[in-house]
């Protein structure tokens, strides 16, 4: 069940949402949506829906032109970032909406809700009210409401941005592995790279209202388009006056010809993970540029023996890109 | 967040359908026909003949009950904000056996019938039959058909008001800052005056605003404990009716506009005080 | 924050005791700890004998009274009174009118909230005052421009006064606020989210506002058309001039009270104000109760 975006454009005001989006969702994949708060991202997702009509352009969903039917009839599912619980219904009230609203026989109902539980491992929880579960919780029955309905199309606005980082990366998981074991086609929103990288398939960047780059999690990172998706995704200092990520910097000897050298400014562990803070030396040992910051696996810098105030050489390692401009 | 959700919401709320528009009709109808006009006539009326205004503002009648619903209301407004303060801050900040009940109890002035609250305090007060009446009134305390009565008539229907505003308040602002004041060496009153005070003066002035506007025209329980009494115990919305039974029409009319006047006025502090509020 | 009043005179007890039991849910382990039966300081225990003496010597003690006054008398006289044609016909027609006006406030008043919630327009801050009004007008000035408005001098010609109309009207008037403000703040706090998801999952306009706004309103509707009623029922200020008091036709029990009381007759009177504030006390109970589950459920 694909979803093909075509020319869509939406204003709010004089705030432009979306310009010109042009965007092809593959069938059975997980894509996520990512870039910074305001950038449009949850408003084509809401468009996608139904939730927001598009000023102009179309959405296809399934082949099927989809601009013009309201979102009751779009066969979408749609999780949102606060859960939008039925607070006045059951766990198992909530999940079984979409069904009543069918008007599907009783016995089909309970037993959808019943494997739709069991899905999301909230089946001893099913008489409960939503104020009785946690955020994750919440969050899951959501998502097993959103599927009962069997859609076309699953879209999960920021769904985990509600929750705490342990609890989030828990349930980042989960979805991935629910995907593999669903396969319903899955857009979902996100500001966070880390989420995007590790769960989607396929990334699509917008920013301002635009398409930056649309990749697989490893195309985006290794392969940014320009400088904004190379900023976006993953951290980025600058060595000798261009971008490249503080763990693709090698460090050597101050005395290997062609490397930058500087001096050490501060060394910081951050669990596995040394950063060393360099201060770059022109060649006649003036500082020059602003501070790098260089990334090495905790061996890598014991092996180094390296500390405050002693001199090195930088250089980029093999094999790192610098994004084409 | 909280940012775009409210983007959010003015946007999926902003589309306007046929639906919406009904809506706001019928409620703009309704409530012309109830509230805005009816209430606008006062002041046609008042103003039809010309000099009702001041014709009623010559009567000793009308200035003299306007001079004893400010006296009573004065009062009024005083002993309920210190009682609803005191009660506020036990209700929300204290533990102890039957606080539930007495928050509970707090309430039940407001589901009074004027009537029965005048009759409670005649049961209680009257010179005569009145349970405390006659000790009083051998000690020279006369409650009923004078100011006193009044004034705790008064009190009685207004006396949750300032209470009402003050409890969500002081719930939601919890007791964090209060707890440090006091680790910094402040005594409960400085505590009280420079934290707790502060924090809760617009919702203290809205309910004093209330309790003002609900006291200057309570009629029942004070037509009930004055005896009515022209020039002595006779209140504002006393010499309205009066003065309406009387076919003195235009001053019962010019009465009940100061009345509005002062209704709507505290209505509009109360609008404007309540923005200010949320913006700090 | 939006502009809307959410506070107001009149409709704080639902979200107060809703939001004050969630709180005390989220945020203070205190209460379920088992604690001390007080924590009562020298200076709070003396506010709180002060407070208490002069809230029974204000309201406890004289509706106390009443309430002795009228089983005093057995319950022979109770019954004599309240089996008085025309007191039974007063209270008969005073609860009829209060429940009417509380059936179509609960309507109305949600329709006002909803609008005043959802929609924009210019003047709608206006309205939010203008909603309130009834609750800050001296009640014998609302009758005065009722009866200016819908009595023998009407400008549309419409007189309904000393008629049983009269009293459905004034009541009405006075009753206004209670359902709009009760629901106003609970529509405010109800996440426009909730209804797309109703719709996304394939919920008519007309099925979402039934199955999902509605139930949620539901608690705080009941919560102001109680207010509403147990208002209705004790009103007095704007019925002396509205309503003419004719027996058996217009004249509502406050108004029975009154005149007992000036008969001299506090027996009766004590009777049809016992029935006054049982009612009135059923009706906090009922609200109580309500905004409880509300709190429970979150």
């Amino acid at each position: 069940m694909s979803i093909e975006i075509r020319d869509t454009a939406k204003n709010f005001g004089d705030f432009v949402a979306l310009a010109d989006i042009n965007l092809s969702i593959p069938s059975g994949g997980l894509t996520a949506l990512l870039g910074p708060s305001g950038g449009g991202k949850s408003t084509l997702l809401r468009i996608i829906a139904g939730l927001e009509t598009p000023d102009s352009g179309t959405v296809e969903i399934d082949g099927v032109d989809a601009t013009n039917v309201p979102a009751q009839r779009r066969g979408v599912g749609f999780v949102f970032q606060h859960y939008a619980a039925f607070k006045h219904m059951s766990v198992a009230k909530n999940v079984a909406f979409g069904l009543e609203i069918r008007k599907q026989p009783k016995d089909e109902i309970a037993q959808r809700v019943a494997d739709m539980l069991k899905l999301v491992h909230l089946s001893q929880f099913a008489d409960r009210l939503p104020s009785q579960l946690s955020g994750g919780q919440r969050q899951r029955m959501a998502l097993a409401r959103a599927l009962a309905i069997e859609p076309k199309v699953l879209l999960l606005d920021e769904p985990f941005g509600a929750l705490d980082a342990k609890v989030r990366k828990e349930l980042r998981d989960w979805l991935r592995r629910l995907h593999d074991e669903v396969h319903v086609t899955t857009v979902f929103v996100t500001h966070d790279q880390e989420e995007a990288l590790e769960v989607a398939d396929n990334i699509v960047v917008i920013n301002n209202g635009r398409v930056e780059q649309v990749g697989t999690p490893d195309d985006l990172y290794d392969n940014p388009a320009n400088e904004f998706v190379l900023s976006f995704l993953g951290p980025i200092t600058t060595l000798g006056g261009a971008a490249i990520r503080p763990h693709d910097i090698e460090v050597v000897s101050p005395t290997v010809p062609d490397v930058v050298t500087g001096e050490i400014v501060r060394i910081t562990r951050i669990g596995f993970e040394v950063r060393v803070v360099v201060q770059p030396f022109d060649t006649a040992g003036r500082p020059v540029d602003d501070q790098v910051t260089v990334t090495l696996t905790r061996s890598e810098a014991r092996e180094l023996g390296l500390t405050a105030g002693q001199r090195i050489g930088l250089r980029p390692r093999e094999g790192s890109l610098i994004p084409a401009r | 967040m909280a940012d775009t959700a409210i983007a959010r919401r003015t946007r999926s709320f902003g589309r306007k359908t046929r639906g919406t528009y009904l809506r706001r009709s019928l409620v703009i109808i309704y409530l012309t026909m109830l509230v805005i006009w009816p209430v606008s006539l006062v002041a046609v009326e008042t103003f039809s003949d010309g000099n009702s205004l001041t014709h009623a503002l010559s009567d000793p009648a009308v200035t003299k009950a306007i001079w004893l619903t400010v006296q009573v209301t004065a009062w009024a407004v005083v002993i309920n904000t210190v009682f609803g303060v005191i009660v506020s801050l036990l209700i929300v900040r204290y533990r102890f056996p039957g606080r539930r009940l007495y928050s509970t109890l707090l309430d039940l002035p407001l589901s009074v019938s004027p009537v029965v609250v005048g009759l409670a305090l005649l049961l209680a007060y009257g010179p005569r039959d009145g349970f405390f009446g006659p000790a009083l009134q051998d000690m020279g305390i006369s409650i009923i058909f004078s100011t006193p009565g009044i004034v705790m008539a008064t009190a009685f229907v207004s006396l949750p008001l300032v209470i009402r505003e003050l409890v969500p308040i002081l719930e939601e602002i919890g007791t964090d800052q209060e707890l440090a004041a006091r680790s910094l060496g402040a005594g409960p009153w400085q505590t009280f005056r420079r934290i707790t005070l502060p924090s809760i003066k617009w919702a203290l002035l809205y309910g004093v605003v209330l309790s003002l506007a609900r006291s200057l025209g309570e009629f029942g329980a004070v037509k009930i404990v004055s005896g009515n009494i022209s020039q002595r115990t006779q209140t504002a919305t006393l010499v309205v009716e009066d003065k309406y039974l009387e076919f003195e029409q235009g001053t019962a009319y010019a009465t009940a506009f100061l009345l509005t006047l002062i209704a709507v006025a505290a209505l509009v502090v109360v609008t404007f005080l309540r923005p200010k509020e949320e913006q700090k | 924050m939006t502009s809307t009043t959410t506070n107001s005179p009149v409709g704080g007890v639902t979200d107060t005791a809703d939001s004050g039991a969630l709180r005390a849910e989220n945020k203070s382990p205190r209460r379920r700890v088992k604690q001390s039966r007080h924590n009562l300081t020298r200076p709070a225990g003396i506010g709180l004998g002060i407070t208490v003496v002069w809230f029974s010597l204000l309201v406890l003690i004289p509706l106390t009274l009443v309430i002795i006054q009228a089983v005093e008398g057995g319950w022979d006289n109770f019954t004599t009174t309240l089996s008085n044609p025309q007191t039974a016909a007063a209270i008969w027609l005073t609860v009829r009118q209060a429940f009417l006006v509380t059936v179509l406030n609960a309507v109305a008043g949600t329709l006002i909230a909803w609008v005043l919630v959802r929609d924009n327009f210019p003047g709608k801050r206006a309205l939010e005052v203008i909603i309130d009004i009834p609750f800050a007008l001296p009640t014998i000035v609302a009758g005065l421009v009722l009866l200016s408005t819908y009595g023998p001098r009407s400008p549309i010609g419409i007189d309904i006064a000393n008629t049983e109309h009269s009293v459905f009207l004034a009541l009405l008037f006075v009753t206004l606020p209670f359902v709009v403000r009760t629901v106003q703040p609970v529509l405010l706090e109800l996440e426009p989210e909730v209804e797309e998801a109703a719709q996304s999952l394939g919920a008519s306009k007309f099925q979402t506002w039934t199955k999902i706004v509605l139930p949620a309103l539901v608690p705080a509707i009941s919560a102001g058309a109680t207010l509403a009623f147990a208002r209705g029922i004790s009103e007095y200020g704007s019925l002396v001039l509205l309503s003419g008091n004719l027996p058996f036709k217009s004249e509502v029990a406050a108004v029975r009270i009154f005149s007992y009381i000036e008969n001299d007759n506090v027996g009766a009177a004590a009777s049809v104000a016992l029935v006054l504030l049982v009612v009135a006390l059923i009706a906090i109970v009922i609200l109580d109760l309500i905004s409880r589950k509300v709190a429970r459920r979150g």
